[in-house]
């Protein structure tokens, strides 16, 4: 599932906004091997970057210790209902992603 | 559900940090990949992650919270948060002391944006699970033990 | 490796049965478990799937370039919601009784001109079979809070229930096992997993309403037909065939016995 949509919630309380984020992609470790006994070369996101309005809000840099299918949750000051939350991640081999959200 | 959440915008505006880096010819991909701190996601111990991160020693801190459950079910998925009371929080990291790499992820909030953070991570066993964070230009931490119980298998 | 990892679990297996040495020790774990499931239950992974899976109902795919958006899951072409919980049921087109995974091959054959037999050979995970997999996730999610409606009113329903019946405390294999042996009473359990007892209505909801489900342990979403397999490998009986009937009795029994019970809660999130 690397490289599919994120699930992005992005909701103003009126004073803060929380987002949740899901990624799609596999977080493989690069310590397990295949049936083969072949170690599976390490594939994970590396960093993410979430902007309101273009402004950034949070970046994050992640190891490969990171769970599969990657789960994060933040809030900012501010940030109203129409509002747009973006979520940009890129991992070791150079894939990226970018998914918006309206802020509700 | 908006239809808009799972489409990939492709207008700059919406690209995100890098997204508009590499759109702009500023950086490629490659570029913006190598800011990724490798020293410090590959150390394998807390002292290296540490000098990595440039963090000293820091002091344990009762104003840093780390939650997460004394037990998790299945170490593929620990989720772990962290908190922050010290003004001027700007970094948040997990560390697993006994993970092969002990940084899981770091976080760089800017101005505004609250230290509270959650997200989820692997343990291959139990461990001491430690929040690092820098606050007015100083390293912080505190530490929680959680337990991974056995069975990971079957279904 | 097969081998291997066989022995790592039975090891681990007995190492998990001696964690709770007392009654005090045994509660608390497994309030600590309650409590990391609920963690994992706002933010469930299964989302991801809900969403590939909505599109793709919308999509117009295969030789016949169609969408599944006419697709007649019991409740009339198109109707998603509350879909779920009304199957297994009997299909005049088809004349027989059909379970959401076994109607989804229908209608992708017949609506887009996917051939059912290549997708039921699929491996779980693996091409059309991911696609099935998104599909049940939006579909059984739009049915999620609802009451169990199974219909037995067709002698078609009526018989797979009770061949669903027989099948569940039929008793086999190396190990002499059956469905009844881990699911037929009241507190079993596998290591720290409490067993629902799929023979009463509340376990049956409970159990039966949670599947298609995100696997923590493989980070993989498993459909109904892919957890009824996995029973099959433990109880060491042959695979069964992706759709097949004894697979859709089970589903008919289990859905029957769950009726007026608990609320659906899938896609669930599952160890």
């Amino acid at each position: 599932m690397a490289a599919g949509p994120m699930r992005i919630r992005a909701a103003s309380n009126g004073t803060e906004t929380e987002v949740k984020i899901l990624m799609s992609h596999d977080m493989e470790t690069g310590q397990r091997k295949d049936a083969s006994g072949n170690l599976i070369p390490a594939h994970h996101i590396t960093e993410i970057t979430a902007t309101h309005n273009g402004r950034v809000v949070l970046a994050g840099q992640f190891g490969p210790a990171v769970a599969k299918n990657p789960y994060l949750q933040f809030k900012f000051k501010g940030g109203a209902k129409g509002d747009k939350v973006s979520v940009s991640w890129v991992d070791n081999k150079g894939e990226k992603r970018t998914d918006e959200v309206v802020v509700s | 559900m908006n239809m808009q959440r799972r489409e990939a915008l492709k207008s700059t505006g919406a690209m995100g940090l890098f997204g508009v880096l590499v759109a702009a010819g500023l950086i490629t991909p490659e570029l913006a990949h190598a800011a990724w701190d490798k020293a410090a996601f590959e150390a394998k111990s807390m002292e290296d992650v540490l000098k990595a991160l440039g963090a000293g020693k820091p002091a344990d801190s009762k104003d840093v919270q780390l939650s997460g459950p004394d037990i998790a079910e299945n170490g593929a998925v620990v989720p772990v948060g962290v908190k922050s009371a010290l003004p001027g929080t700007e970094f948040v990291a997990i560390l697993v002391e006994k993970n092969p790499n002990m940084l899981a992820a770091s976080f760089t909030l800017p101005e505004g944006t609250a230290a509270d953070v959650s997200t989820r991570i692997k343990m291959g066993q139990t461990s001491n699970v430690y929040a690092l964070v820098k606050a007015g230009g100083s390293y912080y931490m505190t530490v929680k033990e959680i337990k991974v119980t056995l069975g990971g298998c079957g279904g | 490796m097969k081998g291997s990892r066989y022995a790592v679990c039975l090891a681990t297996s007995a190492l998990a049965l001696m964690l709770p040495a007392t009654p005090a020790g045994a509660d608390e774990t497994a309030e600590g478990i309650a409590r990391y499931r609920e963690a994992l239950a706002d933010g469930n992974p299964a989302e991801l799937w809900e969403m590939q899976g909505e599109e793709l109902w919308r999509t117009a795919r295969g030789p016949k370039n169609g969408t599944l958006e006419k697709c007649d899951l019991g409740q009339g072409p198109g109707v998603v919601k509350g879909a779920f919980v009304g199957l297994p049921r009997y299909f005049a087109d088809t004349g027989r009784v059909q379970d959401l995974e076994s109607r989804l091959l229908t209608c992708m054959e017949t609506l887009q001109g996917i051939p059912a037999d290549e997708v039921a050979k699929t491996p779980f995970g693996k091409g059309e079979q991911k696609n099935i997999e998104a599909l049940v996730a939006w579909i059984s999610a739009e049915s999620r809070g609802m009451k169990f409606n199974v219909p037995m009113q067709h002698p078609e329903e009526r018989r797979m229930y009770e061949i669903g019946k027989r099948v569940f405390n039929y008793r086999s294999g190396p190990h002499d096992f059956g469905c009844v042996t881990c699911h037929g009473e009241d507190g079993k359990r596998i290591r720290l997993q409490d067993l629902p007892n799929l023979t009463k209505s509340a376990d049956a909801a409970r159990g039966f309403g949670a599947w298609p489900a995100y696997r923590v342990s493989s980070g993989e979403l498993w459909s109904m037909q892919r957890r009824l397999n996995d029973c099959f490998r433990q109880q060491r009986f042959p695979y069964p065939l992706y759709g097949s009937e004894v697979t859709v009795a089970l589903s008919t029994y289990l859905g029957v016995t769950a009726n007026g019970a608990g609320e659906s809660t899938a896609p669930a999130i599952k160890r």
